[in-house]
């Protein structure tokens, strides 16, 4: 038997209010991978995550997480939203938001203890935000706020790790770290999916692609798939700019 | 009536110490409930929700008869619930916004609250009743057995609070995030909700429909102002809450037959006023200090580093030099305070006829804040 | 009818346009909590102004008050831009303790006058024709003159506006290129709401005035897309609902400005039942349609996906609709059952095939 897939998703059709996000999406992603899904804005990217993890009504398809639907598995899954997704003024410090990443675990009632505590400081360590488990949140700079959510994730010591566009405004610092952090991530075994903007960066952080626009356009192997054919189709017309993006990457 | 026999009433007057127990309790559970409704943006739906209350005491106290405390409690509560099913439906279904849709879910509920109360007004045991001080809150007319009742409910509200303390900390902060551990957050968000409408509908007797919002808003905004921790904003906003409700009550029991409401939220705005301005590191003064602090900080160094720079074109860097030019920059004034402050530090001399020099601490220090700027150009 | 009856609609169809007008630009502009800060605070106006002046009928007054509602709208502006509490708090914080203290200047130093907090709530509509004025040689309500007076100033600030308020409303930053400035038609338009408030207060009490304002905007915001169409609903509803509002309220004998905030209410939620397209009747039937149409979309895009794939021979067998779509086998037999009648698929022994048309009809929604 082969190698049991990390995410499988199939035929997957999100809709708001009977018009499609996505139509139809079969993906496969195998175990100790980082993908990059990519596509122009209102392709659905961050959709599909959503619809992936369940937080919205799919009107047909189904997921599967190692074989198994999501309810099963959400020990497995670890997610890092967008950053501009939470109010950052909320009172709370930077230790107690990586805390959150133990909720899962905890379960009911229960109150985080000293285990979770030091499984937040590590995962801090891991990010460099040592220095900054007791700040506020609201004085984080925007790397620094990636940072701490994805030692949130990093908490939910998971195998599976969904990102929404985790180099979204991030300094160069944070954005190497993070890459760091990926390649940590997959040499442990772990599989990656993460939204990405950045053609440019694609096949310097990722191995895996997914093109999206609606459907899925292509999916694979960086070198397989990351085609000017493929971008054109995802992209329309814009090629100009795609091809040179695409032969400074190559 | 003066201060002091108000205070040592407190303890041997049984009827103000109901009071005092009851406007307490009320603003302590609305302090904490309301820390959250602040946080989730929902200070306006508090607003929404206690004008809706007034149908549902109405219609209570129609279909009972009674006029308990409970009965039209539970009243108020359902058409709270009502109000909030109308609001989700007109939000989630049409393009109305939220703000137009509170505005209808406000006032149309207010309108049938009033056409009920002049209706039931003929009725002489209405008047009796005193539904009227629903309105604007009559503190002084809780009893016992109302206090017993807020405390009950109150208290219950508090205990989910406390149970649930993570699940409603994650919902407020990270809605999806929680979905996605698990987290039934629709469910959660509802109840949530719900506990507001207990909270509101515990204030009503009190504070009164009209302003109980304030009761929601206040304690939460003002206690967000003095601690960046969520459990120490709820504790805080549960004290300042029942710091407004007590005092309130008891100002407006010397005034004569004035209503508790108003009074309390008065008591509550002067608690925000006097956060917005003097709490630290968020506080208004605070933050003015700072700024003034910063300004001269800038100011004084620049000076330094104009002195500086004047002097790199002398062979001898400690020479004294007009500086009356750099006045046109920042003011006379304020450069006499730059240079006074530069002084004591050892920086700066004075030579003759207002010249100043750098001393080789100076210069030293010049260099070195030189070379920290040259350093953050390069990055 | 009486005469007085008569003049008690007449007031209240005045005060339902001129609270309609304004009203309709807050619901768009998405400010129509402001209308309800601001009809509360404008009390706070009149106490102060009756404090310094000492009576209750000088036109200073008015002017006085709806000072007071600019101010409300500056203050919350003030406090949301310290960033120390979010912009429905600053509402929240501002208005309630501007009505406290009016609620208690009234009940300390204006006891026994015209003003007491039951009026401030309820209104007094069924006593306007008592106190009256003279004008032009006519005797009319002091109320009816008043607001008719505020009706003329709000429809002429509209017409003289109209084309910066619309661009404003719609396009903020065009309006600002334009060289509109949005900052002064957003002040135009609250001293108007502060206006209004003021004069509508004393006929349909402060609470109230927010159902006048908003709750027909917001009606006529599901009738129509159109401006001038909106603005005409909204006065419609609100004087539909005010001549309703008077003759329940005259049949329960009871207060007429809550009954007509009440018949105002039903009115809102029959649009929002009823109305064509935006009302919930007809959301719910073109989900319906459009849920069939949907599967079948999404059934032609699904063979067309898996055609000619190796796995096309499971995927597209019609008991596996069920598994792989997570249909209900019933649902899914529908749906394989209608895109066969409309001729987008054919089965071809328990395979199914995309026709011609039902080819085209995928690719289109794809591309789309």
């Amino acid at each position: 038997m082969e190698e049991q897939l990390a995410v499988q998703i199939s035929d997957l059709t999100v809709a708001y209010q009977e018009k499609a996000v996505l139509w139809d999406v079969d993906l496969d992603v195998p175990q100790g991978i980082l993908m990059a899904i990519v596509g122009p804005n209102g392709a659905g990217k961050t959709t599909l995550l959503k619809a992936t993890l369940g937080l919205l009504p799919t009107a047909a398809g189904q997921v599967a997480i190692f074989g198994k639907p999501y309810v099963e598995q959400r020990r497995l899954v670890g997610y890092v939203p967008q950053r501009g997704s939470v109010d950052w003024d909320f009172p709370t410090s930077v230790l107690d938001v990586v805390m959150m990443g133990n909720y899962g675990k905890l379960g009911w009632v229960r109150r985080p203890g000293p285990t979770e505590r030091k499984a937040a400081e590590a995962a801090l360590e891991k990010v460099g935000m040592s220095d900054y488990a007791q700040r506020q949140i609201s004085q984080l700079s925007g790397g620094q706020q990636q940072r701490t959510f994805l030692a949130r994730a990093l908490v939910q010591d998971a195998q599976i790790y969904f990102m929404d566009e985790p180099f979204q405004g991030v300094d160069a610092t944070t954005e190497r770290a993070i890459v760091e952090l990926l390649k940590e991530l997959r040499a442990a075994g772990k599989t990656v999916l993460a939204v990405h903007h950045d053609l440019q960066t694609v096949p310097e952080y990722f191995d895996w692609v997914t093109l999206l626009n609606v459907r899925r356009i292509a999916s694979g192997p960086v070198a397989e798939v990351f085609t000017e054919d493929n971008l054109r189709a995802t992209y329309g017309g814009r090629v100009s700019f795609l091809s040179a993006a695409r032969k400074e990457a190559a | 009536m003066n201060w002091w026999d108000l205070l040592t009433s407190l303890v041997t007057d049984h009827t103000v110490r109901t009071v005092a127990l009851g406007t307490a309790t009320l603003g302590a559970v609305s302090g904490v409930l309301g820390a959250f409704a602040v946080l989730r943006r929902q200070s306006l739906l508090g607003d929404a929700l206690s004008h809706a209350a007034l149908p549902g005491v109405a219609l209570a106290y129609m279909l009972t008869g009674a006029k308990t405390p409970l009965v039209l409690m539970l009243g108020a509560g359902l058409t709270g619930f009502l109000a909030i099913g109308l609001f989700f439906i007109i939000t989630r279904n049409t393009r109305i916004k939220e703000d137009a849709s509170l505005g209808i879910v406000l006032s149309s509920f207010f309108g049938v609250g009033l056409l009920l109360l002049t209706f039931l007004q003929r009725n002489p045991d209405a008047r009796q009743a005193g539904l009227n001080t629903f309105l604007f809150g009559q503190a002084a007319a809780l009893l016992t057995r109302d206090v017993v009742t807020m405390a009950v409910f109150g208290g219950l509200a508090l205990l989910v609070v406390a149970l649930l303390w993570k699940e409603f900390k994650l919902l407020s902060f990270d809605k999806d995030f929680g979905s996605s551990l698990g987290l039934p957050t629709r469910g959660l968000d509802l109840l949530l909700t719900s506990l507001l409408v207990v909270a509101i509908v515990l204030g009503l007797q009190a504070v009164g429909v009209v302003l109980m919002s304030a009761m929601i808003v206040a304690p939460g905004a003002a206690a967000r102002q003095w601690t960046d921790d969520l459990a120490r904003m709820a504790l805080l906003s549960a004290f300042f809450g029942a710091l407004a409700g007590v005092s309130g009550a008891l100002i407006s029991s010397l005034g004569s037959g004035l209503s508790t409401g108003p009074v309390i939220v008065l008591c509550a705005s002067a608690i925000v006023l006097f956060s917005l301005l003097l709490a630290p590191n968020r506080g208004l003064a605070w933050n003015a200090w700072r700024n003034w602090r910063n300004r001269n900080r800038l100011r004084t160094e620049a000076v330094l580093l104009d002195l500086y720079r004047m002097s790199a074109q002398h062979s001898d860097p400690t020479e004294p030099h007009p500086v009356s030019a750099l006045a046109a920059v920042t003011g006379a004034a304020a450069l006499r305070r730059s240079l006074q402050t530069l002084q004591t530090r050892g920086l700066v001399r004075p030579g003759q006829n207002n010249w100043w020099a750098l001393t080789t601490q100076g210069l030293a220090e010049a260099q070195r804040m030189e070379a920290a700027l040259a350093h953050k150009e390069a990055q | 009818m009486s005469s007085a009856q008569i003049e008690i609609q007449l007031i209240g169809l005045v005060v339902a346009a001129a609270c309609a007008l304004p009203g309709v630009f807050l619901v768009l502009r998405g400010m129509a909590m402001m209308s309800d800060a601001i009809s509360h605070t404008v009390l706070l106006g009149i106490v102060l102004g009756f404090m310094a002046l000492g009576n209750l009928e000088s036109p200073w007054l008015i002017i006085a008050a709806a000072g007071m509602g600019l101010i409300t709208v500056s203050l919350t502006e003030l406090l949301n831009r310290t960033k120390l509490v979010k912009q429905d708090a600053a509402i929240g914080l501002v208005f309630p303790a501007l009505f406290s203290l009016a609620v208690i200047l009234i009940s300390r130093f204006a006891r026994g006058v015209h003003l007491d907090t039951d009026a401030v709530l309820l209104g007094e509509l069924a006593f306007a024709p008592f106190n009256r004025v003279d004008l032009l040689g006519l005797s009319v309500p002091h109320s009816l003159a008043l607001m008719a007076v505020v009706l003329l100033i709000n429809i002429a600030f509209i017409a003289l506006f109209y084309k910066e308020l619309k661009l404003a409303t719609f396009d903020a930053g065009l309006a600002m290129a334009l060289g509109f400035s949005p900052a002064l038609i957003h002040y135009g338009l609250m001293a108007l709401v502060s206006v209004t408030a003021v004069g509508a207060f004393d006929a349909v009490g402060s609470i109230l005035v927010v159902a006048f304002m908003v709750v027909p905007g917001a009606g006529a915001y599901l009738l129509t897309d159109k401006l001038e169409r909106m603005l005409l609903y909204a006065v419609l509803i609100g004087a539909a609902g005010t001549i309703g509002g008077y003759w329940a309220a005259r049949w329960l004998d009871a207060n007429i400005a809550g009954s007509m905030a009440t018949m105002i209410g039903l009115l809102f939620v029959l649009c929002l039942l009823l109305a064509p397209q935006r009302g919930l009747v007809a959301i719910a039937a073109r989900r319906r349609r459009q849920r069939w149409q949907f599967a079948q979309t999404m059934l032609t895009i699904h063979l067309l996906h898996h055609e000619g794939t190796p796995e096309a021979r499971v995927e597209n067998r019609l008991d596996h609709l069920h598994d792989h779509l997570r249909w209900e086998a019933q649902f899914a037999q529908q749906v394989v059952q209608r895109a066969r009648e409309g001729g987008l698929i054919r089965l071809a022994n328990d395979h199914l095939e995309l026709t011609a048309q039902g080819r085209q009809i995928a690719e289109q929604n794809l591309r789309a």
